[in-house]
């Protein structure tokens, strides 16, 4: 299959996934900032430092508030990682793969942008704004089972999955964060109560709360919800197993041995990770680690398998040298890629 | 209400379906006994029944917006077919096999020899001057001696019956994935009519299609790969590169996703670089390589025409086959078919005046308000002059314009397309109608069954292209033997 095809499909899968996991984070900021006593939380910055778009927000909002943050998140077409913009890319995508996607995909995904930005101001009010997401939530999740119920599992299939899988990866382990960033002072007994209902919101913003009653057979606790997002073998939306689903991706693919030995590296350092251990500083400092592991292996993938502008021609046919200039932004702009999290407002 | 066909009026025209006397023409005696069957209102809900299908096919055109952008627009058809005899088709479909044979015949003498200029019989200054001669191609021999590939040829009905062709396409030409989907939508809302009305099928274009490319591929040891080129999602045309590459199973490929070596074009994979074999363009001429033709061209791949050349892969259409889509080229189409095949032409041009001879510019200048005057490579309907109904500025302008550079103009006399019934909304009415069949050649030749017709839906207007709100019909051919 060609090689802009199947760039095009992993786009097209991460910004279908960043689209419902921004919705996620925004909803999960929502209900820690009602369950938090007056006066204590952060507020809503820290989800603008959290996707990365720290720079471009300063320059465009003055304000801190929830409204602008959140007009930023959802809304705002200037901003790469808002849900806006991620339906945009993602249907973008979609318009050049008409021959590899089911047309049902098709059609769905343009009923999902529509029914979109015409609920767009239901999801700017306080009021209305839960039921938004979770309906945004629930038309990406329908779209992801029509592709899996119907695409061929073939190489467009395989960097579908690609794309998804790095995407919830990197997108759970910004959730996890966005906890993080919601510090409760320690050493403040009376909060404790707090806590326990904090680590839940978070699990139900990854719809994770039953499975992680069921996996875990104990109440919600800070270091088995952490061990659970992060290193749960069997919760889809975990971030070693969206890893150890890309291990199996790039098995069968040709010339994956870049890409592989970038995937073991940040699977070995989630693996080994010491999590009870962490406090919420060093938790944030894993998590910044994590992405950019996964960065690396994006790069990795990109550089192998994605069309390059300087046609890069080899001595043989059927033969990749990657070369170590990093990959240029394709012409037709297709993909933004935000930063990883970078340290943040205290 | 019942149609009522005392009032359907299509005086001084010929009409498709209902003849002289008010009853129906041979070819469509079972539809019009069918639609006599319906009212008006059941009618509109088999329209609104295809257009809806459409949509959820999803089957669109892309129309350029002004603000840079494009969109996407849903295909408009009227499901009141167009019915032609098949007996008359047969006569048609002869005279189209001919006339592709002498232009590619005519265009292989064109880049080799050029007997039909030294023996005067096409004038050496008009080859000279046109402006789709690629001297890049004097000398190549294309696999099997065969040029254009996929045609278009523009077919229309004048009030007496006769039947002319108007032009061929024989660079990029467009529309078939329209004649192929229009009968998928018209099966949908008349399915009644194909258990008894004979009308022939239309779907074996797509095979017929990779049978022709195939038989073009220069390795003989392996499948050939067959690609499909495109200029990408923003073209006019994309859904159709699309569609074709789909309905063959082979790539959809944009330029950047080929590359040369050693005068081989390969695609660039998830396995690595593949070789292509033959590639399906749908790129103009212009575009195709910026080492030789546009160098800004971003659409295309550099050394494809080396690779062409040296015969590492088959390109169709032909570069420079547009040389024989001039339209002043093809006022002499009906010689050049004489000089080849020693035959008269079965099917007659529309007559045509030569505005670089001297004489017939003045005859055109005296009579612009009776002529279509048009430019020898327009399309899509733009760059003409209706003469009867521009105003006196256009016919100024054009005037100007044809006494500064007559090679660029050729004029015809204003023909009164045919009409066939078409739904307005509320009930029917006659509406212009032209025929675009498509023709393949290659080691043999192959005439689509009947092809797109397009209806012009404003009242009185004869420009029938979609890009200028014009609409489509299913094209029936009906064996009325059967």
């Amino acid at each position: 299959m060609l090689a802009r095809t199947v760039e095009n499909v992993y786009w097209l899968a991460r910004y279908l996934e960043r689209a419902e996991n921004t919705a996620r984070l925004i909803s999960v900021n929502t209900h820690l900032l009602l369950d938090l006593p007056v006066g204590i939380a952060p507020g809503w910055l820290p989800l603008v430092d959290i996707t990365g778009n720290r720079v471009l927000f300063d320059s465009a909002y003055r304000g801190t508030e929830e409204r602008d943050v959140v007009q930023f998140l959802i809304a705002d077409r200037a901003n790469p990682g808002s849900i806006v913009t991620s339906l945009e890319m993602a249907r973008e995508n979609a318009r050049t793969l008409r021959d590899v996607l089911p047309a049902e995909a098709w059609e769905e995904l343009n009923r999902f942008f529509m029914g979109f930005s015409e609920e767009l101001p239901s999801g700017l009010s306080r009021r209305t704004r839960f039921d938004f997401l979770k309906r945004s939530v629930l038309m990406s999740q329908t779209l992801t089972g029509m592709l899996e119920g119907t695409m061929s599992r073939n190489e467009a299939h395989t960097f579908m999955l690609l794309g998804r899988n790095l995407e919830r990866a990197d997108m759970s382990s910004r959730i996890i964060d966005v906890r993080s960033a919601q510090l409760l002072p320690a050493d403040v007994p009376e909060l404790r109560p707090f806590d326990a209902i904090q680590w839940m919101s978070v699990l139900r913003s990854l719809s994770g709360y039953e499975m992680y009653r069921l996996g875990r057979r104990t109440r919600v606790n800070r270091a088995d919800v952490l061990e659970f997002v992060l290193r749960d073998e069997q919760f889809p939306r975990a971030c070693l197993l969206c890893l150890r689903q890309m291990e199996l991706c790039l098995h069968g693919l040709p010339h994956s041995a870049g890409a592989r030995s970038a995937l073991a590296l940040t699977c070995g350092f989630l693996a080994a990770a010491d999590l009870g251990a962490l406090d919420q500083p060093g938790l944030h400092e894993l998590i910044d680690k994590v992405q950019l592991h996964i960065t690396a292996v994006h790069d990795e993938i990109a550089g192998t398998y994605f069309p390059r502008e300087d046609r890069p021609m080899t001595q043989r046919q059927s033969q990749f040298t990657p070369d170590a200039a990093p990959a240029a932004a394709p012409a037709t702009a297709l993909r933004a890629e935000p930063s990883p999290s970078r340290g943040r407002q205290s | 209400m019942q149609v009522d066909w005392s009032a359907y009026s299509a005086t001084g025209l010929h009409d498709e379906l209902v003849g002289p006397d008010g009853g129906p023409r041979a070819a469509g005696r079972a539809l019009m006994r069918h639609l006599s069957g319906l009212d008006q209102h059941e009618i509109g809900l088999r329209q609104q029944a295809a257009e809806l299908a459409i949509k959820s096919m999803g089957i669109t055109f892309t129309v350029y917006h002004e603000q840079g952008g494009s969109i996407d627009r849903a295909w408009p058809l009227d499901i009141i077919p167009r019915t032609i005899c098949r007996s008359e088709w047969l006569r048609i479909e002869a005279g189209l096999r001919q006339r592709v044979t002498a232009l590619n015949l005519f265009i292989d003498d064109v880049y080799h020899a050029q007997h039909i200029l030294s023996d005067g019989v096409v004038p050496r200054q008009i080859i000279a001057s046109s402006t789709h001669f690629r001297r890049e191609c004097v000398g190549i021999k294309p696999a099997l001696g065969c040029w254009a590939h996929i045609c278009g040829t523009d077919l229309v009905r004048d009030k007496d019956g006769t039947v002319y062709v108007l032009e061929d396409n024989l660079r990029v030409p467009s529309g078939v994935s329209y004649m192929l989907e229009n009968r998928q939508v018209i099966k949908r809302v008349f399915p009644e009519m194909f258990d008894s009305a004979a009308i022939l099928p239309v779907d074996d274009y797509p095979s017929r299609l990779h049978d022709m490319l195939t038989a073009l591929s220069p390795r003989r040891e392996r499948r050939a790969e067959i690609v499909v080129l495109t200029p990408g999602i923003y073209n006019s045309a994309y859904f159709e590169h699309a569609y074709l590459a789909r309905q063959m199973g082979c790539e959809l490929v944009e330029g950047r996703d080929l590359a040369v070596r050693d005068d081989r074009v390969y695609m660039h994979t998830v396995q690595g670089w593949t070789q292509v074999d033959v590639i399906y363009r749908r790129i103009d001429d212009d575009f195709l390589d910026p080492e030789v033709f546009r160098a800004d061209s971003t659409l295309g791949v550099p050394g494809l025409m080396r690779a062409w050349s040296t015969g590492n892969v088959a390109l169709a259409n032909a570069p420079g086959a547009g040389v024989a889509d001039d339209k002043l080229v093809y006022t002499y189409v009906p010689e050049m078919i004489r000089y080849y095949l020693g035959e008269d032409a079965i099917l007659p041009n529309v007559p045509s005046w030569r505005c670089f001879e001297p004489q017939q510019l003045e005859y055109v200048l005296a009579h612009l308000d009776s002529l279509v005057v048009k430019t020898i490579d327009g399309s899509g309907g733009y760059g003409m002059l209706m003469g009867p109904s521009a105003s006196q500025g256009e016919r100024a302008q054009f005037a100007a314009a044809l006494k500064h550079s007559p090679r660029g103009y050729i004029a015809q006399p204003v023909v009164m397309l045919s009409t066939v019934p078409t739904f307005t909304g509320n009930r029917l009415e006659p509406r212009h109608v032209d025929l675009r069949p498509f023709i393949l050649s290659g080691a043999r030749t192959y005439v689509t069954t009947g092809g797109l017709t397009r209806v012009a839906m404003r009242q009185g207007t004869l420009i029938v292209n979609s890009s200028q709100g014009g609409g489509s019909k299913d094209t029936w051919i009906v064996d009325t033997e059967a």
